[in-house]
C-alpha cells in the first residue's frame, strides 16, 4: 500500500484514528496502539502553566521520545507498575475534531477530550483539555508521529499523576 | 502526652514512630505552630525574578506571599494582602509590575510595597497616614546562594547558621555552574498526594525502598544498558550513605549509577552527547581540581533541607517542595534547576534526564505516590497498631548505609524536639 496523499485525508479519518485509539488505550491494548504510532513518535504533556511550551527547555509533565513511549507501555504492562495496578479505568471522549494544517506527508489535528479515571473504587477526577497531533500518511494508513495532551486545568492537584497515558 | 510520638532507644537498637503523628489534625495544627512557624520554610529561587519589577506569588507555610524585585533590584517578600480590608492584592501567578492595584477599593502599592494610592483618601481623619500601610513585608526574609527562605516566627536564627550542614551539599549543586549560578527552569510541576506531608519527606531519600518500588524504572534503565545489579551487601546498585547535617537536615550521599548531566555519560543520553559531556566535565576539572570535580560529577545526593525542602541531585537538580492541606493530603511543587550557562543540547538532555524518573509522569514518582498513598490507607489503623519501625543500622557503629535509616530518624528527632519543646539539637 502506498501513503495515501495528505491532502486527500478527510476528517472522518481522522476521527477514525482518534476513536480506535481511544478504544485501545481504554482498552489497556496498549502493544496495538504502539502500533498506531510512528518509529520517531512522541508523546507529550506540557506542564499546566506553560501549556504550549517546548520540552527542550521547559520541565513538561510527559516528555517521551519512542525509546521511552515502548519503555513506558512494557512498565505499563507489568504488575510492577505500582501506580497502575490494579489499573485505573478510564473513558475518553474525544470531540470537536478539526484538521489544522497539512504539509509534505503530515497534517495537524486537534480535537477536545476528557478522559473520567477511576481508581480503588473512588472516583480520581475528569482529565479534561485538546490534543494536538502531528499524523503521517505512511503505507500502513495514517499514523500518529506526535501527541500533545494538553490538560486546561492551572495545576494537576487532585488528578495526582498521570501515571496511565493520556 | 499520653504516648510519646517517638520510642529512640538506640542502647536497645529500638526506633519507633507513633502512627498517630501521621493521621491526627491535632497533630497538624501543632505542626503549623510548632515546625512551620519556628523553621526557615523555602519561598523560592532568586532566578525566579530575574529582572527589576518581576514578581511570583507563592503560597508558603500557610500564608500567601508575594516576592518581587523591586525597583532598585532588592529582594522583597510581602504577605499578599492588602492593608486595607485584607483582599490579595495580587492574583497573578508570575509577571512584571510597577505596582500592584487591589481590585476591591483601589488602594495601591509600588512594587516596594509603598501605599502609594488610595482612592476617596481626603475621607480619612487627620491621623491616617499612607506611611502606615505599606504591604507587610515577611517577618524574615534570607538566601544562601540563590535559595530564598522565609521565617515567621520571632527571632530566627541567622539562615546560614540553621542550614548547617546542608549548605556544603547546596554548595555542590551550585558548583556545576562555571558562573556560580543556577536558574529555575521554566515548568512547574504542581500535584497532590493523598498522604501526610511527612511520609514525603522520609521517601524521598528512603533508598531502600528503590527495588520494591521502582522495579521498572530498574528494568527501564537497564534496558537502556545502564547496570542496576546489585554489588554483595548492598540493596543499591552503587555505594552510598546516610548522613545527618545538624538542625534536623540530612542526606543520601550516593556513587552515580544512573548518569547526570553534569557530568557522567550514560548510553540513555546518546553517542553524539559524550563530547559536550567530556567539556562540561573537562571544565569542571579545570575549575574545581579533579577531586572536588568527582565530587560534584560522580555522587547523587538527596538533601532533605528540614522541614519541607527536598533537593535531589542527580539525574536531573529537582527542587520539591510540599505543604499539607490536611493530615492526610499534601500539595507538591517541584521544579528543574540548571546552571544558567548550560547549552540548548545539555538543556534538553537535562529536562528528559529529570522526566525518566521524576514527576507525576515519570516511571518513577507515580509508583512513590502509590506507596506513600497505601501508607496512608493503612495508618487508618493506627489505633491497633501504633507503631512504624524505623530502626535500620541502629545495629552498626559509624558510617550508615543509604538504606540504613540514620537520615529518617535525623528528621524524625529533630520533629520530635520542636513537637515536645525539648532541645532540638
Amino acid at each position: 500500500m502506498t501513503a495515501a496523499p495528505i491532502d486527500a485525508v478527510r476528517r472522518e479519518d481522522v476521527e477514525a484514528l482518534f476513536f480506535e485509539e481511544a478504544a485501545l488505550l481504554d482498552a489497556w491494548r496498549l502493544d496495538d496502539w504502539l502500533g498506531l504510532l510512528t518509529d520517531d513518535a512522541r508523546y507529550l504533556v506540557p506542564p499546566n502553566d506553560v501549556p504550549d511550551g517546548d520540552p527542550r527547555d521547559t520541565l513538561f509533565t510527559i516528555a517521551d521520545d519512542i525509546r521511552r513511549i515502548r519503555g513506558r507501555v512494557k512498565r505499563l504492562n507489568s504488575a510492577e507498575a505500582h501506580a497502575e495496578s490494579p489499573r485505573s479505568r478510564t473513558r475518553r471522549m474525544v470531540s470537536n475534531v478539526r484538521i489544522v494544517e497539512r504539509a509534505g506527508d503530515e497534517l495537524v489535528a486537534e480535537a477536545n477530550f476528557i478522559v473520567y479515571r477511576f481508581r480503588r473504587d473512588e472516583r480520581i477526577g475528569e482529565y479534561v483539555g485538546r490534543y494536538r497531533y502531528r499524523l503521517r500518511s505512511t503505507g500502513e494508513g495514517l499514523r500518529i508521529a506526535e501527541r500533545r495532551a494538553v490538560l486546561d486545568c492551572e495545576e494537576l492537584g487532585g488528578l495526582g499523576s498521570v501515571s496511565f497515558i493520556l | 502526652m499520653d504516648r510519646p510520638f517517638i520510642v529512640d532507644e538506640p542502647d536497645k537498637e529500638r526506633f519507633r514512630l507513633n502512627r498517630r503523628v501521621l493521621v491526627d489534625p491535632e497533630i497538624l495544627e501543632m505542626e503549623h505552630r510548632r515546625i512551620f512557624d519556628r523553621c526557615w520554610i523555602y519561598l523560592g529561587h532568586d532566578s525566579e525574578i530575574p529582572g527589576n519589577g518581576d514578581f511570583r506569588t507563592r503560597n508558603v507555610a500557610g500564608r500567601p506571599v508575594l516576592l518581587v524585585r523591586d525597583a532598585e533590584g532588592g529582594v522583597r517578600a510581602f504577605l499578599n494582602t492588602c492593608r486595607h480590608r485584607g483582599t490579595m492584592v495580587c492574583r497573578e501567578r508570575e509577571g512584571n509590575r510597577t505596582r500592584f492595584t487591589c481590585l476591591y477599593h483601589g488602594w495601591t502599592y509600588d512594587n516596594r510595597g509603598t501605599l502609594t494610592h488610595v482612592p476617596g483618601e481626603e475621607a480619612y481623619g487627620g491621623a491616617f497616614d499612607k506611611a502606615d500601610f505599606s504591604l507587610t513585608e515577611v517577618p524574615a526574609l534570607e538566601e544562601y546562594r540563590g535559595f530564598r527562605f522565609v521565617h515567621f516566627g520571632d527571632d530566627p536564627e541567622p539562615l546560614a547558621d540553621y542550614l548547617a550542614g546542608a549548605k556544603e551539599y547546596l554548595d555542590l549543586v551550585v558548583d556545576q555552574s562555571p558562573s556560580a549560578r543556577l536558574e529555575i527552569v521554566s515548568g512547574t510541576q504542581e500535584y497532590d498526594i493523598r498522604a501526610n506531608w511527612k511520609l514525603l519527606v522520609e521517601n524521598s531519600f528512603d533508598d531502600y525502598h528503590l527495588h520494591a518500588t521502582h522495579s521498572t524504572y530498574l528494568e527501564y534503565m537497564k534496558d537502556s544498558g545502564v547496570s542496576v545489579r546489585l554489588p554483595k551487601g548492598l540493596m543499591m546498585p552503587a555505594p552510598g550513605v546516610g548522613r545527618s547535617l545538624g538542625n534536623g537536615h540530612a542526606v543520601v550521599d550516593n556513587v552515580n549509577f544512573r548518569g547526570r548531566p553534569v557530568a557522567a555519560w550514560i548510553p540513555l543520553y546518546g553517542e553524539e552527547a559524550k563530547p559536550e559531556i567530556e567539556a562540561i566535565r573537562a571544565e569542571l576539572v579545570a575549575r574545581l581540581g579533579e577531586e572536588r570535580a568527582r565530587r560534584v560529577a560522580d555522587t547523587n545526593r538527596n538533601l532533605v533541607v528540614f522541614p519541607n525542602l527536598v533537593i535531589n541531585d542527580g539525574s536531573a537538580v529537582t527542587v520539591r517542595t510540599f505543604w499539607p492541606t490536611a493530615v492526610d493530603r499534601m500539595r507538591v511543587t517541584a521544579w528543574a534547576l540548571g546552571p544558567v550557562e548550560e547549552s540548548e543540547t545539555s538543556r534538553a538532555r537535562r529536562l528528559d534526564s529529570f522526566l525518566t524518573f521524576y514527576g507525576p509522569g515519570g516511571l518513577a514518582t507515580p509508583d512513590d505516590v502509590e506507596a506513600l498513598e497505601l501508607v496512608q490507607g493503612g495508618l487508618a489503623t493506627w489505633r491497633e497498631t501504633e507503631w512504624s519501625e524505623i530502626s535500620r543500622g541502629m545495629n552498626k557503629t559509624g558510617e550508615q548505609l543509604n538504606t540504613d535509616e540514620l537520615h529518617l530518624r535525623t528528621f524524625w528527632r529533630r520533629w520530635n524536639a520542636l513537637m515536645t519543646g525539648g532541645d532540638p539539637a
